[in-house]
């Protein structure tokens, strides 16, 4: 695959990755380079993989067949916080830091999420929002090469979500690590990343360059443009229909040599107001 | 009650708290009427003294009973042997746990193995142990050992393994070591069930020293409830069996403690 964006110095490199839990191949010889410093989304159906290929990039899960190449220094923001509740949340954050001032640095990455005042709480104090900037900071303070986000945002309620979002996208400007966050929500990927890859049927189906510049609006109609190109990358239209049944079941054949410049398959509804 | 939760700020305070004095005398009135009763009938002769003694007579032994020492030389006899039984019972059991929950090959040596035996009532063994260990304090500390260790086995072992795999995941992500991720993530998160275990271990070790001193004891509360019986002073047996209970109460209170201490994060004990 082309990946121009990912042509210098790739942080992740995926060559020819299979995963199967024993049935049909989840992930099937899936190529994905990631660049240093890039923002990627990835975006799949439900039950598509992406899970999965996030938990093998964590080290979470054994690669029996492809390459896999990751920095070591990663950390992982799952959608629930997986606090340990009886650690307060400052020695959450430290938890496993080997350096000298670990506590200084928590309470520097805490003070960075807006969290300053409940360094001292027990976590199953804290409200869901908090919980889950918590787990950010934890993740925050390994300064990450590669920060690995599963649908983070997806038990947040609606204006909780924006916040983390716009937190996310601040944080990944002063910090520049190489984020890959998985997600269902195709604005979600298009305020926040460079690129946004499909999983579809193993492989990465589509690779889509985010070239807007930040802060991005949703009114910009180039942002809705790339919705609707999306949105049919993942073969639904604005309303949440199922297109052409048929596309599904066709292997991803030519997987986008210029992601920029394939049509959107699949007939698109006129885009309604954001 | 409703009404009373109903009325401004300034009455509900004293209202309230007058409200639950009147609960907490209210728990109190039944067991003391049944006292006065039990006391008026003894006096009045309708009870016989060899059946049940008087609530006054049981005060009165009890006093005599502490005053010469003696009560608290039983007493203290029979916390040792409970205290020794469970040491080594509640150790046994850890260990036992530690090494099923924490390794696959320790579970398939040591589980099955303990749960062959943990089908036997520990109880039925006090015609074995007289015959392995004598009828000192041996066997009546193997008794309460061997009784208590199970409990706090099988909580700890079930709490070992049902540690939140979500959590244990998250935690080696964070490049825990093998050992750091059984200090800080599977022993505090088993440590709520090993306490409900050892309540139970408790509960099992009480029971098992009442039965234990009565296999030829030459000391202790259960040797005074039963030299109390050949003499039918049923005043004695009452002290020793409140003996018992009150113990068998602040033992649990004990744990409850300590359980108050070590689980501070529990959003029940939390309050800040
Ligand atoms: N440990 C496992 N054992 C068996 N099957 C598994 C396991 N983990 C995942 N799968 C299967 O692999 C497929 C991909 O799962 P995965 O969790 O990666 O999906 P996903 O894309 O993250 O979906 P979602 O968007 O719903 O989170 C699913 O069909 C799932 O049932
Ligand atoms: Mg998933």
């Amino acid at each position: 695959m082309a990946d121009l964006l990912a042509a210098s110095r790739p942080v992740v490199d995926i060559k020819g990755l299979v995963r199967s839990f024993g049935g049909p191949n989840i992930l099937d010889r899936l190529d994905l380079r990631i660049g240093a410093g890039d923002f990627v989304a990835l975006l799949g159906r439900s039950g598509s993989g992406k899970s999965t290929l996030l938990r093998t990039l964590a080290g979470l899960d054994p690669v029996t067949e492809g390459d896999v190449a990751v920095p070591s220094e990663r950390a992982v923001v799952f959608q629930e916080p997986r606090l340990l509740p009886w650690k307060r949340v400052w020695r959450n954050v430290t938890l496993g830091l080997r350096e000298a001032n670990a506590k200084e640095k928590a309470l520097a990455a805490l003070a960075e999420v807006g969290l300053k005042h409940r360094v001292d709480a027990w976590p199953l104090t804290l409200s869901g929002g908090e919980a889950q900037r918590t787990a950010l900071a934890r993740a925050l303070v390994r300064h990450p090469q590669l920060l690995l986000l599963d649908e983070p945002f997806a038990a947040l309620d609606a204006l909780t979500r924006l916040k983390m979002q716009g937190l996310v996208g601040d944080l990944w400007r002063v910090h520049r690590p190489a984020v890959l966050l998985v997600t269902h929500d195709v604005d979600e990927a298009l305020l926040l990343a460079d690129r946004a890859v499909v999983l579809d049927q193993g492989r990465i189906a589509a690779d889509v360059a985010i070239d807007l510049e930040r802060p991005r609006r949703h009114a910009d109609p180039r942002f809705i443009a790339l919705r609707q190109r999306l949105l049919g990358e993942l073969g639904v239209d604005e309303e949440g229909h199922e297109q052409q049944p048929g596309r599904r079941s066709q292997p991803a054949a030519s997987p986008s040599a210029h992601p920029g410049d394939r049509a959107p398959r699949g007939v698109l509804q006129p885009a309604t107001a954001a | 009650m409703t009404a009373l939760a109903t009325h401004p700020a300034s009455m509900a305070a004293p209202a309230a708290q007058r409200t639950r004095r009147f609960t907490a005398w209210r728990r109190f009135a039944a067991p003391l009427a049944i006292l006065v009763l039990w006391q008026i009938l003894a006096s009045a002769g309708l009870i016989s003294a060899r059946t049940m003694s008087s609530p006054i007579t049981i005060a009165h032994s009890f006093y005599t009973l502490t005053v010469s020492g003696e009560l608290l030389h039983h007493l203290l006899v029979s916390l040792a042997r409970v205290g020794v039984g469970l040491a080594i019972g509640v150790s046994a059991g850890v260990v036992f746990a530690l090494i099923a929950g924490l390794s696959k090959a320790g579970e398939d040596t040591v589980d099955s193995t303990l749960q062959m035996v943990r089908t036997l009532p520990h109880l039925a063994l006090v015609p074995l142990f007289i015959l392995w260990f004598g009828i000192g304090e041996v066997p009546k500390i193997a008794l309460i050992a061997l009784g208590a260790a199970f409990p706090i086995y099988l909580n700890l072992f079930s709490g070992i393994r049902g540690v939140d795999t979500k959590i244990l995941e998250a935690a080696k992500t964070l490049g825990l070591s093998r050992i750091e991720l059984i200090t800080h993530v599977i022993l505090p998160g088993a440590l709520p069930s090993a306490l409900v275990g050892l309540r139970y271990s408790l509960g099992v070790a009480w029971l098992s020293l009442v039965v234990a001193e009565q296999i030829n004891a030459s000391s202790g509360i259960g040797y005074l409830v039963m030299t109390a019986r050949d003499f039918l002073r049923t005043d004695i047996i009452f002290v020793g069996l409140i003996i018992y209970a009150v113990l068998g109460l602040l033992a649990d209170q004990l744990v409850r403690a300590l359980e108050r201490r070590v689980l501070v994060w529990r959003p029940s004990f939390v309050k800040d």
